[in-house]
């Protein structure tokens, strides 16, 4: 009997499965911002940068899509974008959320710890001025009460398509 | 004590609250929450949710063996109550949160550290009776473990993955964990000071941020709570909707934790494939209710937009293909030894532990606590719909991923039937202006999510409270990872996938 996993890989590696899906997302739309976003990544930084993520209070569901941008379907990590588990690998600070007091000096201490050059990405409506959070005694407001943004992404939460043309707007103005 | 007495029968000494619905509220006076806490030692009566207002504290309970459920008040004025965490360890962490919000001292109660409170807020009591805060940092004290060669692992609040902030503390000795000690708060956002005082539609826009990936399940139990405060019936083909939405949002996730529970044993394949198959459903959801995530489409009144029959055809469509490539996956599952020597025996919960913390959703039913909202206390439109309720009695890691893949399958059934028996008719009516109160109970993929909500008559929410399933789920991840090594932390966790934002609101 072949396992499973013989099975599934096989299918895999023979035919990609997000190109017959008829249903998967702006397929025409993804793939231009994938060219383009493939062709910077590899001008300015040589196929290789770090983002770390960072929740400063956010309801989780900017995570999802976070999650679903390094999933098949969108991939990022096949620009050599990749996501790592701490600061001091990062490039990139993509952060979510409103900034809850609870969270502030974690996330002063975990832009800190990353090497320069870095950038901070504000990533959802909240993390760019608190959102529908706004205003409470445990809510800083956005990530720039804390801490110094670079760019912003809008959304509640972005779509994944939203996520990677916003990393492609950062990446046009990196200087190679 | 009492002997044998039935929670209404014991809860109809005190004084019932007017235009509190659908289940009563009663008020009892210190005697009476005395006498509710002594009873709460020989009665299999469940805490649903307890909080606080700023001199009064409510607790949500429900009758096991009858099914019955009230609201529980006691009125402290002078700004202490008698803790039922003595008597119950799952209203511990409740109790220190209502005192860190509202100020009223839990007594008796051994555990008096600050739970939600860090000493960031710059407040005191910020939802009681608020207090500049001018100390200085809060210093807190982890409950220790001694023993030689005994060393700890402080880890978060940053984790290393694309999680939630949260703080845990081991104590291990080599690679076995002696105890787990988890911090949490960190992403406090003062929910319930927000949702005062707002609008009923603004309120319901925060109510579905209380944690992102249950936004359809909360979306519906505030919906639900302002629709008994204002005694409103809604039109049956909006909570046909809301149920498919519910089970839309339940089979993502589902899909999503079975895919990084894999991962997190290093089976990377489960996770992409989960991934493509949850992104179909994403897509989709893009495409006929204008969000992935569905946030804001139900509200009060119904929901916020209807299906058409384009839409209805491509549900339909995405059915077989779901089954089609949850069946690959589940035979991977069953199939790979390698991947099942990590997830059996892993990470156990006992099944009297899951009943003394009345832990909810698939961590209570994979140990052997068969409670959905969905059933008991039920709400429409399931008790039109046929589906069953897994349960299992082993508690581990495999355990929790049976029953949730059992739970994908029946509610891929649930939509099946949704789509079929919809009724046709309206999808939204308009809300009245009344004042009153109301509770609601809803089953989120992770377990109930309770809602409670006062209106006043100028259709804005006076005080409002969601209760995450997450909050008895914690404590029991503090059990199941004890004995077990380090490395299999991540395993655990991700095999209960609390929330962090559900739970520190």
């Amino acid at each position: 009997m072949i396992p499973p996993i013989t099975k599934m890989l096989a299918r895999h590696l023979l035919r990609s499965h997000t190109s017959k899906d008829k249903f998967s997302p702006a397929e025409a739309a993804l793939r231009e911002l994938a060219d383009s976003l493939g062709l910077a990544a590899q001008a300015k930084l040589g196929r290789s940068l770090a983002i770390r993520a960072v929740d400063a209070g956010s309801c989780n569901g900017c995570e999802l899509e976070i999650h679903a941008v390094t999933h098949p379907v969108y991939d990022l990590e096949r620009f050599g974008i990749k996501f790592v588990a701490s600061p001091r690998h990062a490039d990139v600070l993509l952060v979510t959320g409103p900034v809850s007091w609870n969270m502030a000096e974690a996330l002063r201490r975990t832009v800190e710890a990353t090497p320069e050059p870095r950038w901070v990405v504000a990533m959802g409506d909240c993390a760019i001025d608190g959102g529908c959070f706004a205003g409470s005694y445990a809510v800083a407001g956005g990530a720039a009460a804390i801490v110094p943004v670079d760019m912003t992404i809008p959304g509640c939460p972005p779509t994944p398509i939203n996520i990677i043309a916003g990393l492609l707007a950062l990446l046009k103005t990196v200087d190679g | 004590m009492m002997g044998n007495v039935t929670l209404l029968e014991f809860l109809s000494m005190g004084r019932e609250v007017a235009n509190h619905r659908p289940w009563p509220r009663y008020q009892l006076d210190a005697k009476g929450w005395r006498q509710l806490v002594e009873q709460m030692t020989v009665s299999n009566w469940e805490i649903l949710a307890e909080w606080g207002e700023p001199a009064e504290v409510h607790v949500l309970l429900r009758g096991e063996d009858s099914g019955a459920i009230a609201v529980a008040s006691h009125p402290c004025p002078d700004g202490a109550f008698f803790a039922l965490g003595q008597v119950r360890p799952a209203a511990i962490r409740l109790e220190r949160a209502i005192r860190d919000l509202w100020g009223l001292i839990p007594e008796g109660l051994e555990d008096q550290r600050p739970w939600l409170d860090h000493g960031h807020w710059r407040v005191t009591h910020p939802l009681g009776r608020p207090r500049q805060y001018d100390g200085g940092r809060h210093l807190y004290k982890f409950l220790t473990a001694e023993g030689d060669g005994l060393h700890q692992i402080p880890v978060g609040p940053v984790h290393a993955g694309v999680i939630e902030p949260g703080h845990f503390r081991f104590h291990c000795q080599g690679e076995t964990v002696v105890r787990l000690e988890e911090r949490l708060g960190y992403v406090h956002k003062g929910i319930e000071g927000l949702l005062a005082g707002k609008p009923i539609l603004d309120a319901a826009r925060i109510a579905g941020r209380v944690s992102g990936d249950a936004t359809v399940a909360y979306a519906i139990a505030f919906a639900r709570a302002v629709e008994a405060a204002l005694g409103l019936d809604i039109p049956p083909r909006a909570h046909w909707l809301r149920a498919l939405m519910a089970e839309l949002e339940r089979i993502a996730n589902h899909l999503f934790d079975i895919g990084a529970i894999c991962n997190d044993a290093a089976f990377a394949i489960m996770l992409s494939h989960m991934g493509a198959l949850r992104e179909k459903i994403l897509a989709a959801n893009h495409a006929i209710f204008g969000h992935r995530l569905l946030m804001d489409r139900v509200v009060p009144g119904g929901v916020s937009m209807d299906l058409d029959e384009a839409g209805r055809q491509r549900l339909a469509a995405l059915l077989p293909r779901l089954r089609h490539g949850f069946k690959r996956a589940v035979a991977l599952y069953d199939q790979t030894p390698s991947l099942l020597d990590r997830t059996t025996g892993t990470g156990m919960i006992h099944g009297t532990l899951a009943h003394r913390f009345g832990v909810s959703g698939f961590v209570g039913r994979a140990s052997s606590r068969s409670v959905d909202a969905r059933r008991m206390p039920g709400y429409p439109p399931y008790d039109d719909l046929d589906f069953a309720i897994p349960v299992l009695a082993e508690g581990d890691v495999h355990a929790r991923v049976q029953i949730r893949m059992e739970e994908v399958r029946a509610s891929l059934a649930l939509i099946e039937q949704i789509l079929t028996g919809l009724p046709d008719g309206a999808f939204l009516t308009a809300l009245p202006m009344r004042a009153g109160e109301g509770v609601a109970l809803v089953e989120s993929f992770r377990g109930e999510v309770a809602f409670w909500v006062r209106l006043s008559e100028t259709g804005k929410v006076v005080r409002a409270h969601p209760h995450d399933p997450s909050w008895f789920q914690w404590p029991l991840l503090e059990a199941a990872i004890e004995g077990n090594i380090v490395a299999d932390f991540p395993l655990c966790n991700k095999s209960f996938n609390c929330s962090y934002s559900g739970h520190d609101l």
